[in-house]
């Protein structure tokens, strides 16, 4: 292929993976271990004296989280595009350890040893190994993907993801919903038309959205979800519950203690996954303090125990239902998607909401449902990259989840895109001044579905600038809100009056403007380049000696007395400043005082040739010692660096 | 984003040169995606501005305009293209969901002949019904009174309940009234009769006026009802 590849990532709560379209199929992409799934885990490795401390990612960072729970992190996507107003009921369940003093509306920073990150930069070295797994597989530069969102996060937690892209050195060419992009993968066959629902209930989050299949095209026709509940909650009731268990039995209140709570946190994920195809099984924890907690758990148990916790994924379902005007009965299929689909309670709920015994239907389970929307994520990466005879005629028509409004008089929201508008979207809306001269509007951009401002999700505040002083109402400012296909706003304003375009400054709430994702754009350096540049600087340092040693041993070379004084200084000079660059960890300053050097004993070189001239050249002929020419390295470039082209 | 002007000469695709459809948002011959021209949703599907149109085929046309105009084709396209194709995929978007449904279709029209709709919290009680919003509203007060004390009085409730669903019954024969005026706009406008499109397009804000006022009051209704 010509083209440079575009892969498809699946940026999940727990796990993540990369995939790409490989012929007419979509396949995920192995990490070094040969695994698809890159667990969503972070960690800070152990510090070194002196050393870099890299980030460890997926497996690797896991036993960092038991050993030293605070210098990692998992499951940080539940704080994407968050402030910390909103993650008050998180901190309670997640051994999140955020910076002090974030401010309400701030992006938050979350602390890893005594390091502070925030959510996209911890998102952004996922991405990277996700980048770097593909690139090891290819043997080729990747640079741009498409990644999944959960289909009902709003514009903050999109923007965040895009910026987390960028960080990792990925243009991101789209965001996809996580449900559509399943129903994309399963809809590679194309031989049905109908309608169907995506069931997708994941570690973190949950979506359910309504699609119409039509020739190819993939029309989404209602969406609703929670970007707070998933998988993880049903751990949360687990653990709650061991803890006081022992509580009660050993006397021992483990909430403090980061490291026994992972512990548990990993046995209880054991048990919950054993229940799906046992009827019984144990928690089973060694504590460290040498105690065991044992507890015996039944399915029946279990199911009595997370009931609540699932049936909170129905009232969405049945909105969406109600949204697309849809009766549960025109329901064609159903697609189960996301690890918490495998438990039989949410699969029996699932079948009950959607009438599907009662028609003879079961949900839709062929598709591995952990892998499901990394490889429908490959099938848009696809038709992005330009398609193929795969995935010709398919298009997909999204929809923003939210509905988008401004802040009116008594802070009352007037809806401006609604829910389940088809993206992109637009609409216009024209505002005037309140007094004579006024030359500054301000607009509250507001995304959710009640009707006071207070209650929606503050998205962002304009300031529209540079409006011609004009008596009070006279000024009329068309300010055009547009959702683009990545479900992401923005706004352009123009005065009509002037046909001058006002200036429109933003900020974003929880968002990090253009200048810091800049800045946090992770250090280009790959390990492996990371290698190369060590030993180019030892090459290097050994260069330097041998120019330092040769002149060190001048001064005996009757060569030597033949160079004026100022010649004889600029050398010294210039070797003393080498002998200090040797000590350094400059490469480029260390072959600039060597090449200084080399240059300044030229005439040296030259005047020692002529002397022993008489001998040199005998015995060779032009054609050998043309044959000599090009042969071995010719310092200072022991070897060549390694090149990524990119292409646009 | 920016904001486009009308053009009315005939234009010719900026790649391939053939001249393109009046208002079609990409060219006919080589496919590729033209400049906005002009942010009429009518135009963009080459309608005219008339109130009875079928549907399906606006719906096959969506889909056939979606498979050229959409981002998600032009991705590797120039920076130029890709602006052109967010701006005429949004256009193509909004004006499919307008147009689809036969209210905001009517209210857009009406819009574009120059009807300012009043806000619809603010507007006033149409006389007719002054008698009936006003038992209404002291009801709905009596039932909030009601949930502030932690009581809930079920008779109330049930009144509530019929007297909204005698409003909605309303909307719905509203729908069927505004439904009947297009035939008298389209004939106007066809037979281009300033003084007979004048009558079609009073008539038809008028209903929807009552309409917008009905339709909030079986809001707050279900507001009220809903939130116990």
């Amino acid at each position: 292929m010509a083209d440079e590849r575009v892969v498809g990532i699946d940026l999940g709560t727990t796990n993540s993976l990369v995939a790409f379209m490989q012929g007419e199929k979509p396949v995920v992409i192995p990490g070094e271990d040969g695994l698809n799934l890159v667990p969503s885990v972070v960690a800070l490795a152990p510090a070194r004296d002196g050393g870099r401390t890299p980030m460890l990612v997926g497996n690797a960072a896991r036993p960092t989280l038991l050993e030293e729970p605070e210098r990692a992190i998992y499951s940080v996507k539940r704080l994407m595009g968050r402030g910390v107003e909103d993650v008050a009921e998180e901190l309670k369940f997640f051994p999140f350890r955020l910076a002090d003093g974030i401010q309400p509306g701030e992006v938050l920073r979350i602390r890893l040893g005594e390091t502070e990150f925030t959510p996209p930069e911890i998102s952004a070295h996922i991405l990277r190994q996700l980048k770097r797994n593909a690139e090891r597989y290819f043997g080729a530069p990747v640079t741009q993907a498409v990644i999944t969102v959960p289909a009902y996060f709003n514009d903050a937690q999109r923007q965040a993801t895009k910026d987390a892209g960028r960080m990792a050195g990925l243009e991101v060419l789209r965001l996809v919903n996580e449900p559509t992009a399943a129903a994309l993968a399963y809809g590679l066959d194309r031989e049905k038309d109908g309608i169907i629902a995506v069931y997708d209930f994941g570690g973190g989050t949950f979506d359910i959205s309504i699609l119409k299949l039509h020739e190819g095209i993939f029309e989404v026709v209602a969406t609703n979800g929670d970007t707070h509940l998933g998988g993880d909650d049903i751990d949360n009731l687990l653990i709650a519950i061991a803890l006081d268990d022992i509580a009660g039995d050993a006397g021992a209140d483990l909430r403090q203690q980061p490291e026994a709570i992972q512990a548990i946190r990993k046995a209880v994920i054991e048990a919950k996954i054993a229940l799906s195809s046992q009827s019984v099984t144990w928690i089973d924890v060694e504590l460290s303090q040498g105690g065991r907690y044992r507890r015996e758990l039944s399915r029946e148990q279990f199911e009595q125990l997370i009931q609540p916790v699932v049936a909170r994924t129905i009232p969405s379902c049945r909105d969406a239902l109600r949204d697309a005007h849809l009766t549960p009965g025109q329901i064609d299929e159903v697609v189960l998607v996301g690890g918490s689909t495998r438990i039989p309670l949410v699969q029996r709920l699932v079948a009950d909401v959607f009438e599907l015994p009662s028609r003879g239907k079961q949900p839709r389970t062929e598709l591995n449902p952990d892998e499901v929307v990394a490889l429908g994520a490959a099938v848009q990466a696809n038709i992005l990259g330009g398609g193929s005879k795969a995935t010709e005629d398919m298009l997909l028509l999204d929809v923003t989840p939210l509905s988008l409004g401004i802040e009116a008089l008594g802070g009352v929201v007037a809806k401006i895109i609604q829910r389940n508008s088809t993206i992109p979207a637009s609409a216009s809306e024209s505002f005037t001044t309140g007094f004579d001269g006024q030359t500054n509007v301000a607009i509250h951009v507001l995304q959710g579905e009640r009707e006071m401002a207070k209650d929606c999700r503050s998205l962002a505040r304009f300031d529209l600038k540079g409006i011609p002083p004009m008596s009070a109402g006279l000024p009329r400012i068309e300010v055009k809100f547009l959702i683009d296909a990545n479900g992401i706003l923005n706004v352009s304003a123009l005065e009509q009056r002037s046909g001058k375009q006002a200036e429109v400054s933003v900020k974003p709430a929880y968002g990090l403007t253009d200048e810091q994702v800049e800045s946090m754009i992770l250090e280009s350096f790959d390990h492996a380049e990371q290698d190369i540049y060590l030993r180019q600087l030892v090459e290097a340092r050994n260069e330097a000696d041998t120019i330092l040693s040769a002149v060190e041993k001048a001064p005996a070379n009757p060569a030597w007395k033949l160079l004026d004084e100022d010649e004889r200084a600029e050398i010294a000079s210039l070797s003393a400043e080498l002998g200090v660059l040797k000590q350094g960890d400059d490469l480029k300053a260390l072959r600039a005082g060597t090449e200084a050097l080399d240059k300044a004993t030229h005439r040296f070189a030259e005047l020692m040739m002529d002397a022993a001239v008489s001998s040199a050249i005998k015995g060779q002929t032009m054609q050998s010692a043309d044959d000599k020419l090009g042969q071995g390295p010719s310092a200072p470039h022991p070897i060549a660096q390694a090149e990524f082209i990119e292409r646009k | 984003m920016q904001i486009f002007e009308t053009v009315s000469a005939p234009a010719k695709c900026w790649s391939c040169g053939h001249e393109v459809v009046d208002g079609q948002p990409f060219c006919g011959s080589c496919g590729k995606v033209q400049a906005p021209r002009d942010a009429n949703y009518f135009g963009i599907f080459g309608l005219p501005q008339k109130l009875d149109l079928d549907v399906l085929a606006l719906e096959k046309q969506f889909y056939r305009y979606s498979r050229k105009l959409h981002p998600d084709l032009h991705a590797r396209a120039s920076q130029q293209e890709q602006e052109w194709s967010l701006a005429q995929a949004s256009l193509l978007n909004d004006a499919y969901r307008t147009l689809k449904n036969p209210l905001e279709r009517t209210r857009y029209l009406l819009k574009l002949e120059g009807v300012q709709f009043e806000e619809a919290r603010g507007s006033k009680v149409p006389a007719d019904l002054l008698e009936e919003v006003f038992e209404l509203n002291m009801q709905l007060e009596e039932l909030r009174q009601h949930r502030k004390m932690g009581e809930d009085d079920p008779q109330l409730r049930r009144d509530l309940e019929a007297a909204k669903n005698q409003f909605a019954g309303q909307l719905s024969l509203l729908d069927e009234q505004v439904r009947a005026r297009w035939s008298a706009w389209d004939a106007a406008w066809e037979q281009n009769d300033e003084a007979k499109k004048t009558a079609a397009k009073e008539a038809m804000t008028a209903l929807l006026q009552r309409r917008s006022y009905l339709q909030n009051l079986v809001r707050d209704v279900d507001e009220t009802l809903g939130g116990s």
